[in-house]
């Protein structure tokens, strides 16, 4: 019986999922690929999985890091450095001599070795800051993430990492399919490690240090594992990030760009991976298409409507970040995650109540 | 093999000036009931937190089955602030963090319940098997550890069965009443694996029914799995009945031990929860 039920349920995900890419590929038959959609797409793919791997720190394990730009920079730069094509170095590294890496590798190859960088890093600058608390971990991490931004700067280390300049030339993706798969892998490697005795232990140290480790889990092992799994996947987003923006410059990176995704993690609920999908999705529709409007100076007729102007949108979602920690702070989702099980739940409670009441009346 | 599980040697806490636990020796013999009392703030928590490794004692050792598992003298600053005596034989420095000390076979509740909250029943007890399962990182998130995983989940469904909680495991351990809170916490312990159970105040808050219930759950449990138990408690009918060794603390120093009667009869004892009157 219990098997049966597993059974269907299995095939009801594979069913949604292919389904999920065939209606994606419809998509893109039928759109242009200029259109709006297609950014806003590639670029929720990207940053669900940036914001994922960040509440797998911040909601599974209770560690409150704010280094995510930062290992998102060394995954994107990572990616960008060993696939530029031995052709197009010299043009890329022109005030470095062609740089002094003369190979170049192919594109899944360089995803899985951004990740393993980034890893590396994290681990590394986990051993120190990893002892530190709450508020301490998050400036300690976000110093961090401020130091890579400026040693990857470094003209020093120009003939790798192109100093201030540009890197470009890289290959990239075209179809939506690409980030989605990469992506939709990433992630569901993460769940399965949240749903694993792993994943347990994550719980257990977030929800009560001195009880997880009065139940023998080692604090600092745990820690150092889910930092760097964490950084893992930031570095693949970020590879993935610099693919959808063709060029990476460190600059980019900045702390800013931790608190969207911090934003977004808080929006979809701290400790829930469908809300963290659901709300990049509907931040970066946001921020990218549909309110773009606000920024733009608009006449109705010959009423100039008042506020809109350049970076209104900023000022409108400062506002919405504020109304959602004050008055709806479990997010979207709050620690629940999305199944089909609720969701046939939910509709059918709504349905008893509304059957309820006309019976009733 | 010795029948001492647990030595304490001249055990000491300094906080600032302040000596919780004075110089503090006794023995936990093994399959024994032993019990630690004294009135409030007398040291007992401290003593707790520093035979499991939630503190550094300031001084002297523990032993585990003849084994240091906690060594440490006056050191640094603190040589010349000590106000103790130094009396340590053992000159080694031993700090096993808590988490070794639970992998040795020493399991403990906490006076005040910490429960996994947002984890349901089942979770709280199969996060205690975590340690114990031969798996990695790698084998874990891929499911190659099932055999694993289904093993434990069939203990952890017995244990919670055993304490009556089969029926909860997927309600949040946060959502329990207080007395089966109290009880999850016990049976996440168990799940442990342990040789020695650490109880401190098992029957805070609870009626003299549920106490008595309690009483006999103790003595159950230590039959059923071999185990020595080590208990902190204020119920005084409780640790007269189940009993058989009593440790009495007063200001961190150990005023008597015996059995209850013994114990019961001791003047200082009486002394230490009476108080003494002024004129006497």
């Amino acid at each position: 019986m219990d098997n049966s039920i597993k059974k269907q349920k299995i095939i009801l995900t594979a069913a949604l999922i292919i389904g999920l890419f065939g209606l994606l590929l419809i998509l893109e038959q039928l759109l242009p690929s200029s259109s709006m959609l297609f950014v806003v797409l590639k670029k929720g793919a990207i940053y669900a999985l940036a914001v994922v791997s960040m509440n797998l720190l911040n909601g599974f394990t209770g560690l409150f890091s704010l280094g995510q730009a930062g290992f998102m920079l060394i995954g994107a730069y990572t990616y960008a450095i060993f696939t530029i094509p031995l052709e197009a170095r010299d043009m890329v590294y022109q005030y470095f001599d062609g740089g002094i890496i003369k190979f170049a590798l192919p594109v899944i190859p360089a995803i899985i070795l951004s990740g393993i960088v980034t890893a590396i890093f994290a681990y590394l600058i986990g051993l120190p800051v990893l002892r530190l608390k709450s508020d301490y971990l998050a400036i300690a991490t976000l110093g961090f993430a401020e130091i890579i931004r400026a040693f990857f700067q470094w003209d020093k280390l120009g003939p790798v990492t192109n100093g201030s300049n540009l890197l470009k030339m890289y290959p990239v993706f075209h179809s939506v399919i690409f980030p989605f798969a990469v992506s939709g892998i990433c992630i569901a490697i993460i769940v399965l490690l949240i749903n694993s005795s792993y994943g347990r232990a994550f719980k257990a140290i977030r929800d009560d240090e001195t009880a997880a480790e009065a139940m023998g889990i080692n604090l600092a092992r745990h820690k150092q594992i889910s930092f760097t799994i964490s950084s893992f996947f930031a570095g693949v987003s970020g590879a993935l990030l610099a693919m959808f923006q063709t060029t990476v410059q460190a600059s980019a990176f900045r702390a800013t760009m931790t608190y969207e995704i911090l934003l977004i993690v808080v929006i979809g609920g701290i400790g829930s991976v469908t809300g963290s999908c659901l709300a990049s999705f509907l931040f970066i529709a946001c921020s990218e298409w549909w309110l773009r409007f606000l920024d733009n100076t608009t006449y109705i007729g010959s009423f100039k409507v008042p506020l809109l102007a350049t970076g209104f949108r900023k000022v409108f979602f400062s506002v919405v970040i504020m109304i959602i920690v004050l008055f709806y702070n479990r997010g979207i989702m709050g620690t629940n995650e999305f199944s089909l099980d609720a969701l046939i739940g939910f509709f059918r409670k709504r349905f008893d109540r509304h059957r309820k009441e006309d019976t009733a009346a | 093999m010795t029948d001492v599980v647990l030595r304490l040697e001249n055990l000491t806490m300094q906080f600032g000036g302040v000596l919780a636990v004075d110089n503090l020796s006794l023995e936990v013999k093994k399959d024994k009931i032993t019990a630690l009392i004294g009135p409030n703030g007398a040291g007992k928590t401290t003593a707790f937190n520093c035979i499991t490794g939630v503190y550094e004692p300031t001084n002297g050792c523990v032993y585990f089955y003849d084994e240091a598992i906690v060594s440490n003298r006056p050191r640094g600053k603190m040589k010349k602030l000590y106000a103790g005596e130094n009396t340590n034989t053992d000159r080694r420095i031993i700090s096993d963090t808590h988490d070794m000390n639970t992998k040795m076979g020493i399991a403990r509740n906490f006076q005040n319940i910490r429960l996994f909250k947002s984890l349901t029943v089942f979770e709280n007890v199969l996060v205690a098997k975590h340690m114990r399962m031969k798996q990695n990182v790698f084998t874990a998130t891929f499911r190659l550890n099932y055999r694993e995983e289904k093993r434990v989940r069939e203990e952890c469904m017995e244990l919670l069965e055993e304490q009556g909680l089969l029926h909860l495991r997927n309600e949040m351990a946060g959502n329990l009443p207080y007395g089966l809170q109290r009880r999850l916490e016990i049976a996440r312990a168990l799940a442990t694996q342990p040789r020695l159970l650490l109880l401190d105040e098992p029957a805070a808050g609870m009626n003299p029914q549920e106490t008595q219930e309690l009483a006999d759950f103790i003595v159950r449990t230590r039959d059923k799995y071999n185990l020595t138990v080590f208990l902190i408690e204020h119920h005084m009918d409780l640790v007269m009945r189940i009993s058989d060794h009593i440790y009495v603390l007063d200001f961190g120093k150990l005023i008597a031990h015996g059995t209850p009667e013994e114990v019961q009869n001791n003047q200082r004892v009486i002394d230490a929860y009476l108080g003494v009157a002024e004129d006497a």
